[in-house]
């Protein structure tokens, strides 16, 4: 049992930048698809990553590696704690401070832009966060444990008890992929209000390492989504692949439909759709467990 | 195998163009011509770009913005003038405040005739820029080996 814990671990370490990098690749895609156009091979993110690490390496300051290092090895921890189902509060607590060393990395350039871009992450962070602990506590309510290996063992899906966290998560997922709104902190797209936000003045393979980054987290929040519909039934795996893949092409099709939805409307729909879908769940759930 | 040109990033800078360039440069972005099949994005950022793509003639103002831009991009890095203006000055070229083409303070690589240059001929100079991009990755590879 442990082993299989160890292998998931790992497996997520090996294999999750090649997944959510072909997931992107087909994202591009289809996005160009959306919009009529043919749009770039689906190889395409890795050919930007492998760019990015080959690209001279300049920088302003050089405490800026250290942080981004630091947060991409958060993320890489945050991601095993996940996948080795261990608590599942760890992970956004260990998000968290992946976060904070992404803010130190652009604030230690004093750049009017990265100044910008860390505002709006600032903005963004406190948008997002609530929800991601409602999760937590909502797993912890439905399935009495933090643990997700143990969630992930319970006998009916945790979906059944959580379809208003699962409502806000997805909603919140806009926001953390990077995708809507367009002036963020730093964009999903080339197309980026304030030049490139808390990314401005990375170059090369600082730039890179922040995508590896963001890969490993999308993998951790869309494995999060898949524990929504997983239960002690192999099965349920089947449903949980189904469940992240309609989540993906979701935010892909919100992401099209929604170009031009900014910060301060995003700040009061994210806390609106937590507190009313979240907070309706947690109530009833409390309701229900008397 | 180096897959380097495989993901050319731009910058556009608009010098003092008459826009009709910038538009047609926009142009190769819209589902018509869609330069994203060849890996290109439009970025805003000097630091993340590899192409630097100069649109419009250099003024007295616009000189050291070009110059700090240029020197902001990492190597390996290509610089491509758009239009007749950014080639030589265009019709623009015997006014007091015009110092000529992007060439008069920094090294352009490729040139784009035309006025406006229509999109088929940016995306014709993109890729050879994206070609000497690559010629220029492997020198910068083979330098650094050397080093």
């Amino acid at each position: 049992m442990i082993s299989s814990r160890v292998i998931t671990a790992v497996c997520y370490l090996l294999f999750a930048p090649f997944i959510i990098g072909l997931l992107d690749g087909f994202d591009r895609k289809i996005s160009a698809r959306m919009q009529g156009r043919k749009g770039p091979s689906v190889l395409q993110p890795f050919y930007d990553l492998k760019k990015l690490f080959e690209k001279e390496f300049l920088t302003a300051n050089k405490i800026q590696l250290l942080m981004i290092r630091s947060y991409l090895f958060f993320i890489m921890l945050s991601g095993v704690i996940f996948f080795a189902g261990f608590d599942i509060l760890l992970v956004v607590f260990s998000l968290s401070t992946a976060a904070m060393f992404l803010i130190l990395a652009s604030t230690s350039t004093h750049s009017p832009y990265s100044a910008q871009g860390t505002h709006r992450e600032l903005v963004q962070i406190m948008s997002c966060e609530p929800m991601e602990l409602l999760v937590a506590v909502g797993f912890y309510l439905a399935m009495g444990t933090f643990n997700v290996n143990e969630i992930a063992q319970g006998q009916m899906s945790p979906i059944t008890f959580l379809p208003g966290f699962f409502v806000g998560f997805v909603f919140i997922l806009t926001i953390k992929f990077r995708k809507s709104p367009f002036d963020i902190a730093t964009s999903h797209h080339a197309h980026q209000e304030v030049i490139k936000g808390v990314t401005s003045e990375m170059v090369g393979k600082e730039y890179g390492m922040v995508t590896l980054a963001e890969w490993y987290e999308n993998a951790i929040l869309l494995g999060i989504v898949g524990l929504f519909f997983i239960n002690s039934n192999p099965v349920s795996i089947v449903a949980a692949i189904v469940a992240i893949l309609v989540v993906w092409f979701l935010e892909i099709l919100i992401d099209n439909t929604s170009a031009r939805v900014k910060w301060q409307l995003m700040l009061k729909l994210a806390w609106g759709v937590t507190i009313v879908a979240a907070g309706m769940n947690l109530f009833l759930l409390e309701i229900i467990r008397g | 195998m180096s897959t380097i040109h495989k993901s050319p990033w731009l910058l556009h800078y608009d010098g003092s163009s008459c826009n009709g360039c910038d538009i047609e440069v926009l142009a190769c972005t819209t589902p018509v011509y869609d330069v994203e099949r060849f890996g290109v994005i439009n970025t805003g950022n000097p630091m993340h770009a590899d192409i630097f793509l100069i649109t419009g003639g250099i003024n007295s103002q616009n000189a050291e913005v070009v110059k700090q831009i240029y020197n902001q991009m990492p190597q390996p890095k290509v610089v491509i003038a758009v239009g007749t203006c950014a080639c030589t000055g265009g019709i623009f070229k015997e006014c007091y405040n015009i110092k000529g083409g992007a060439d008069t303070v920094i090294p352009v690589d490729i040139y784009v005739p035309g006025c406006a240059a229509r999109p088929e001929s940016i995306i014709d100079g993109v890729v050879k820029g994206v070609a000497l991009f690559k010629e220029k990755a492997a020198a910068l590879a083979a330098e650094q080996k050397a080093n």
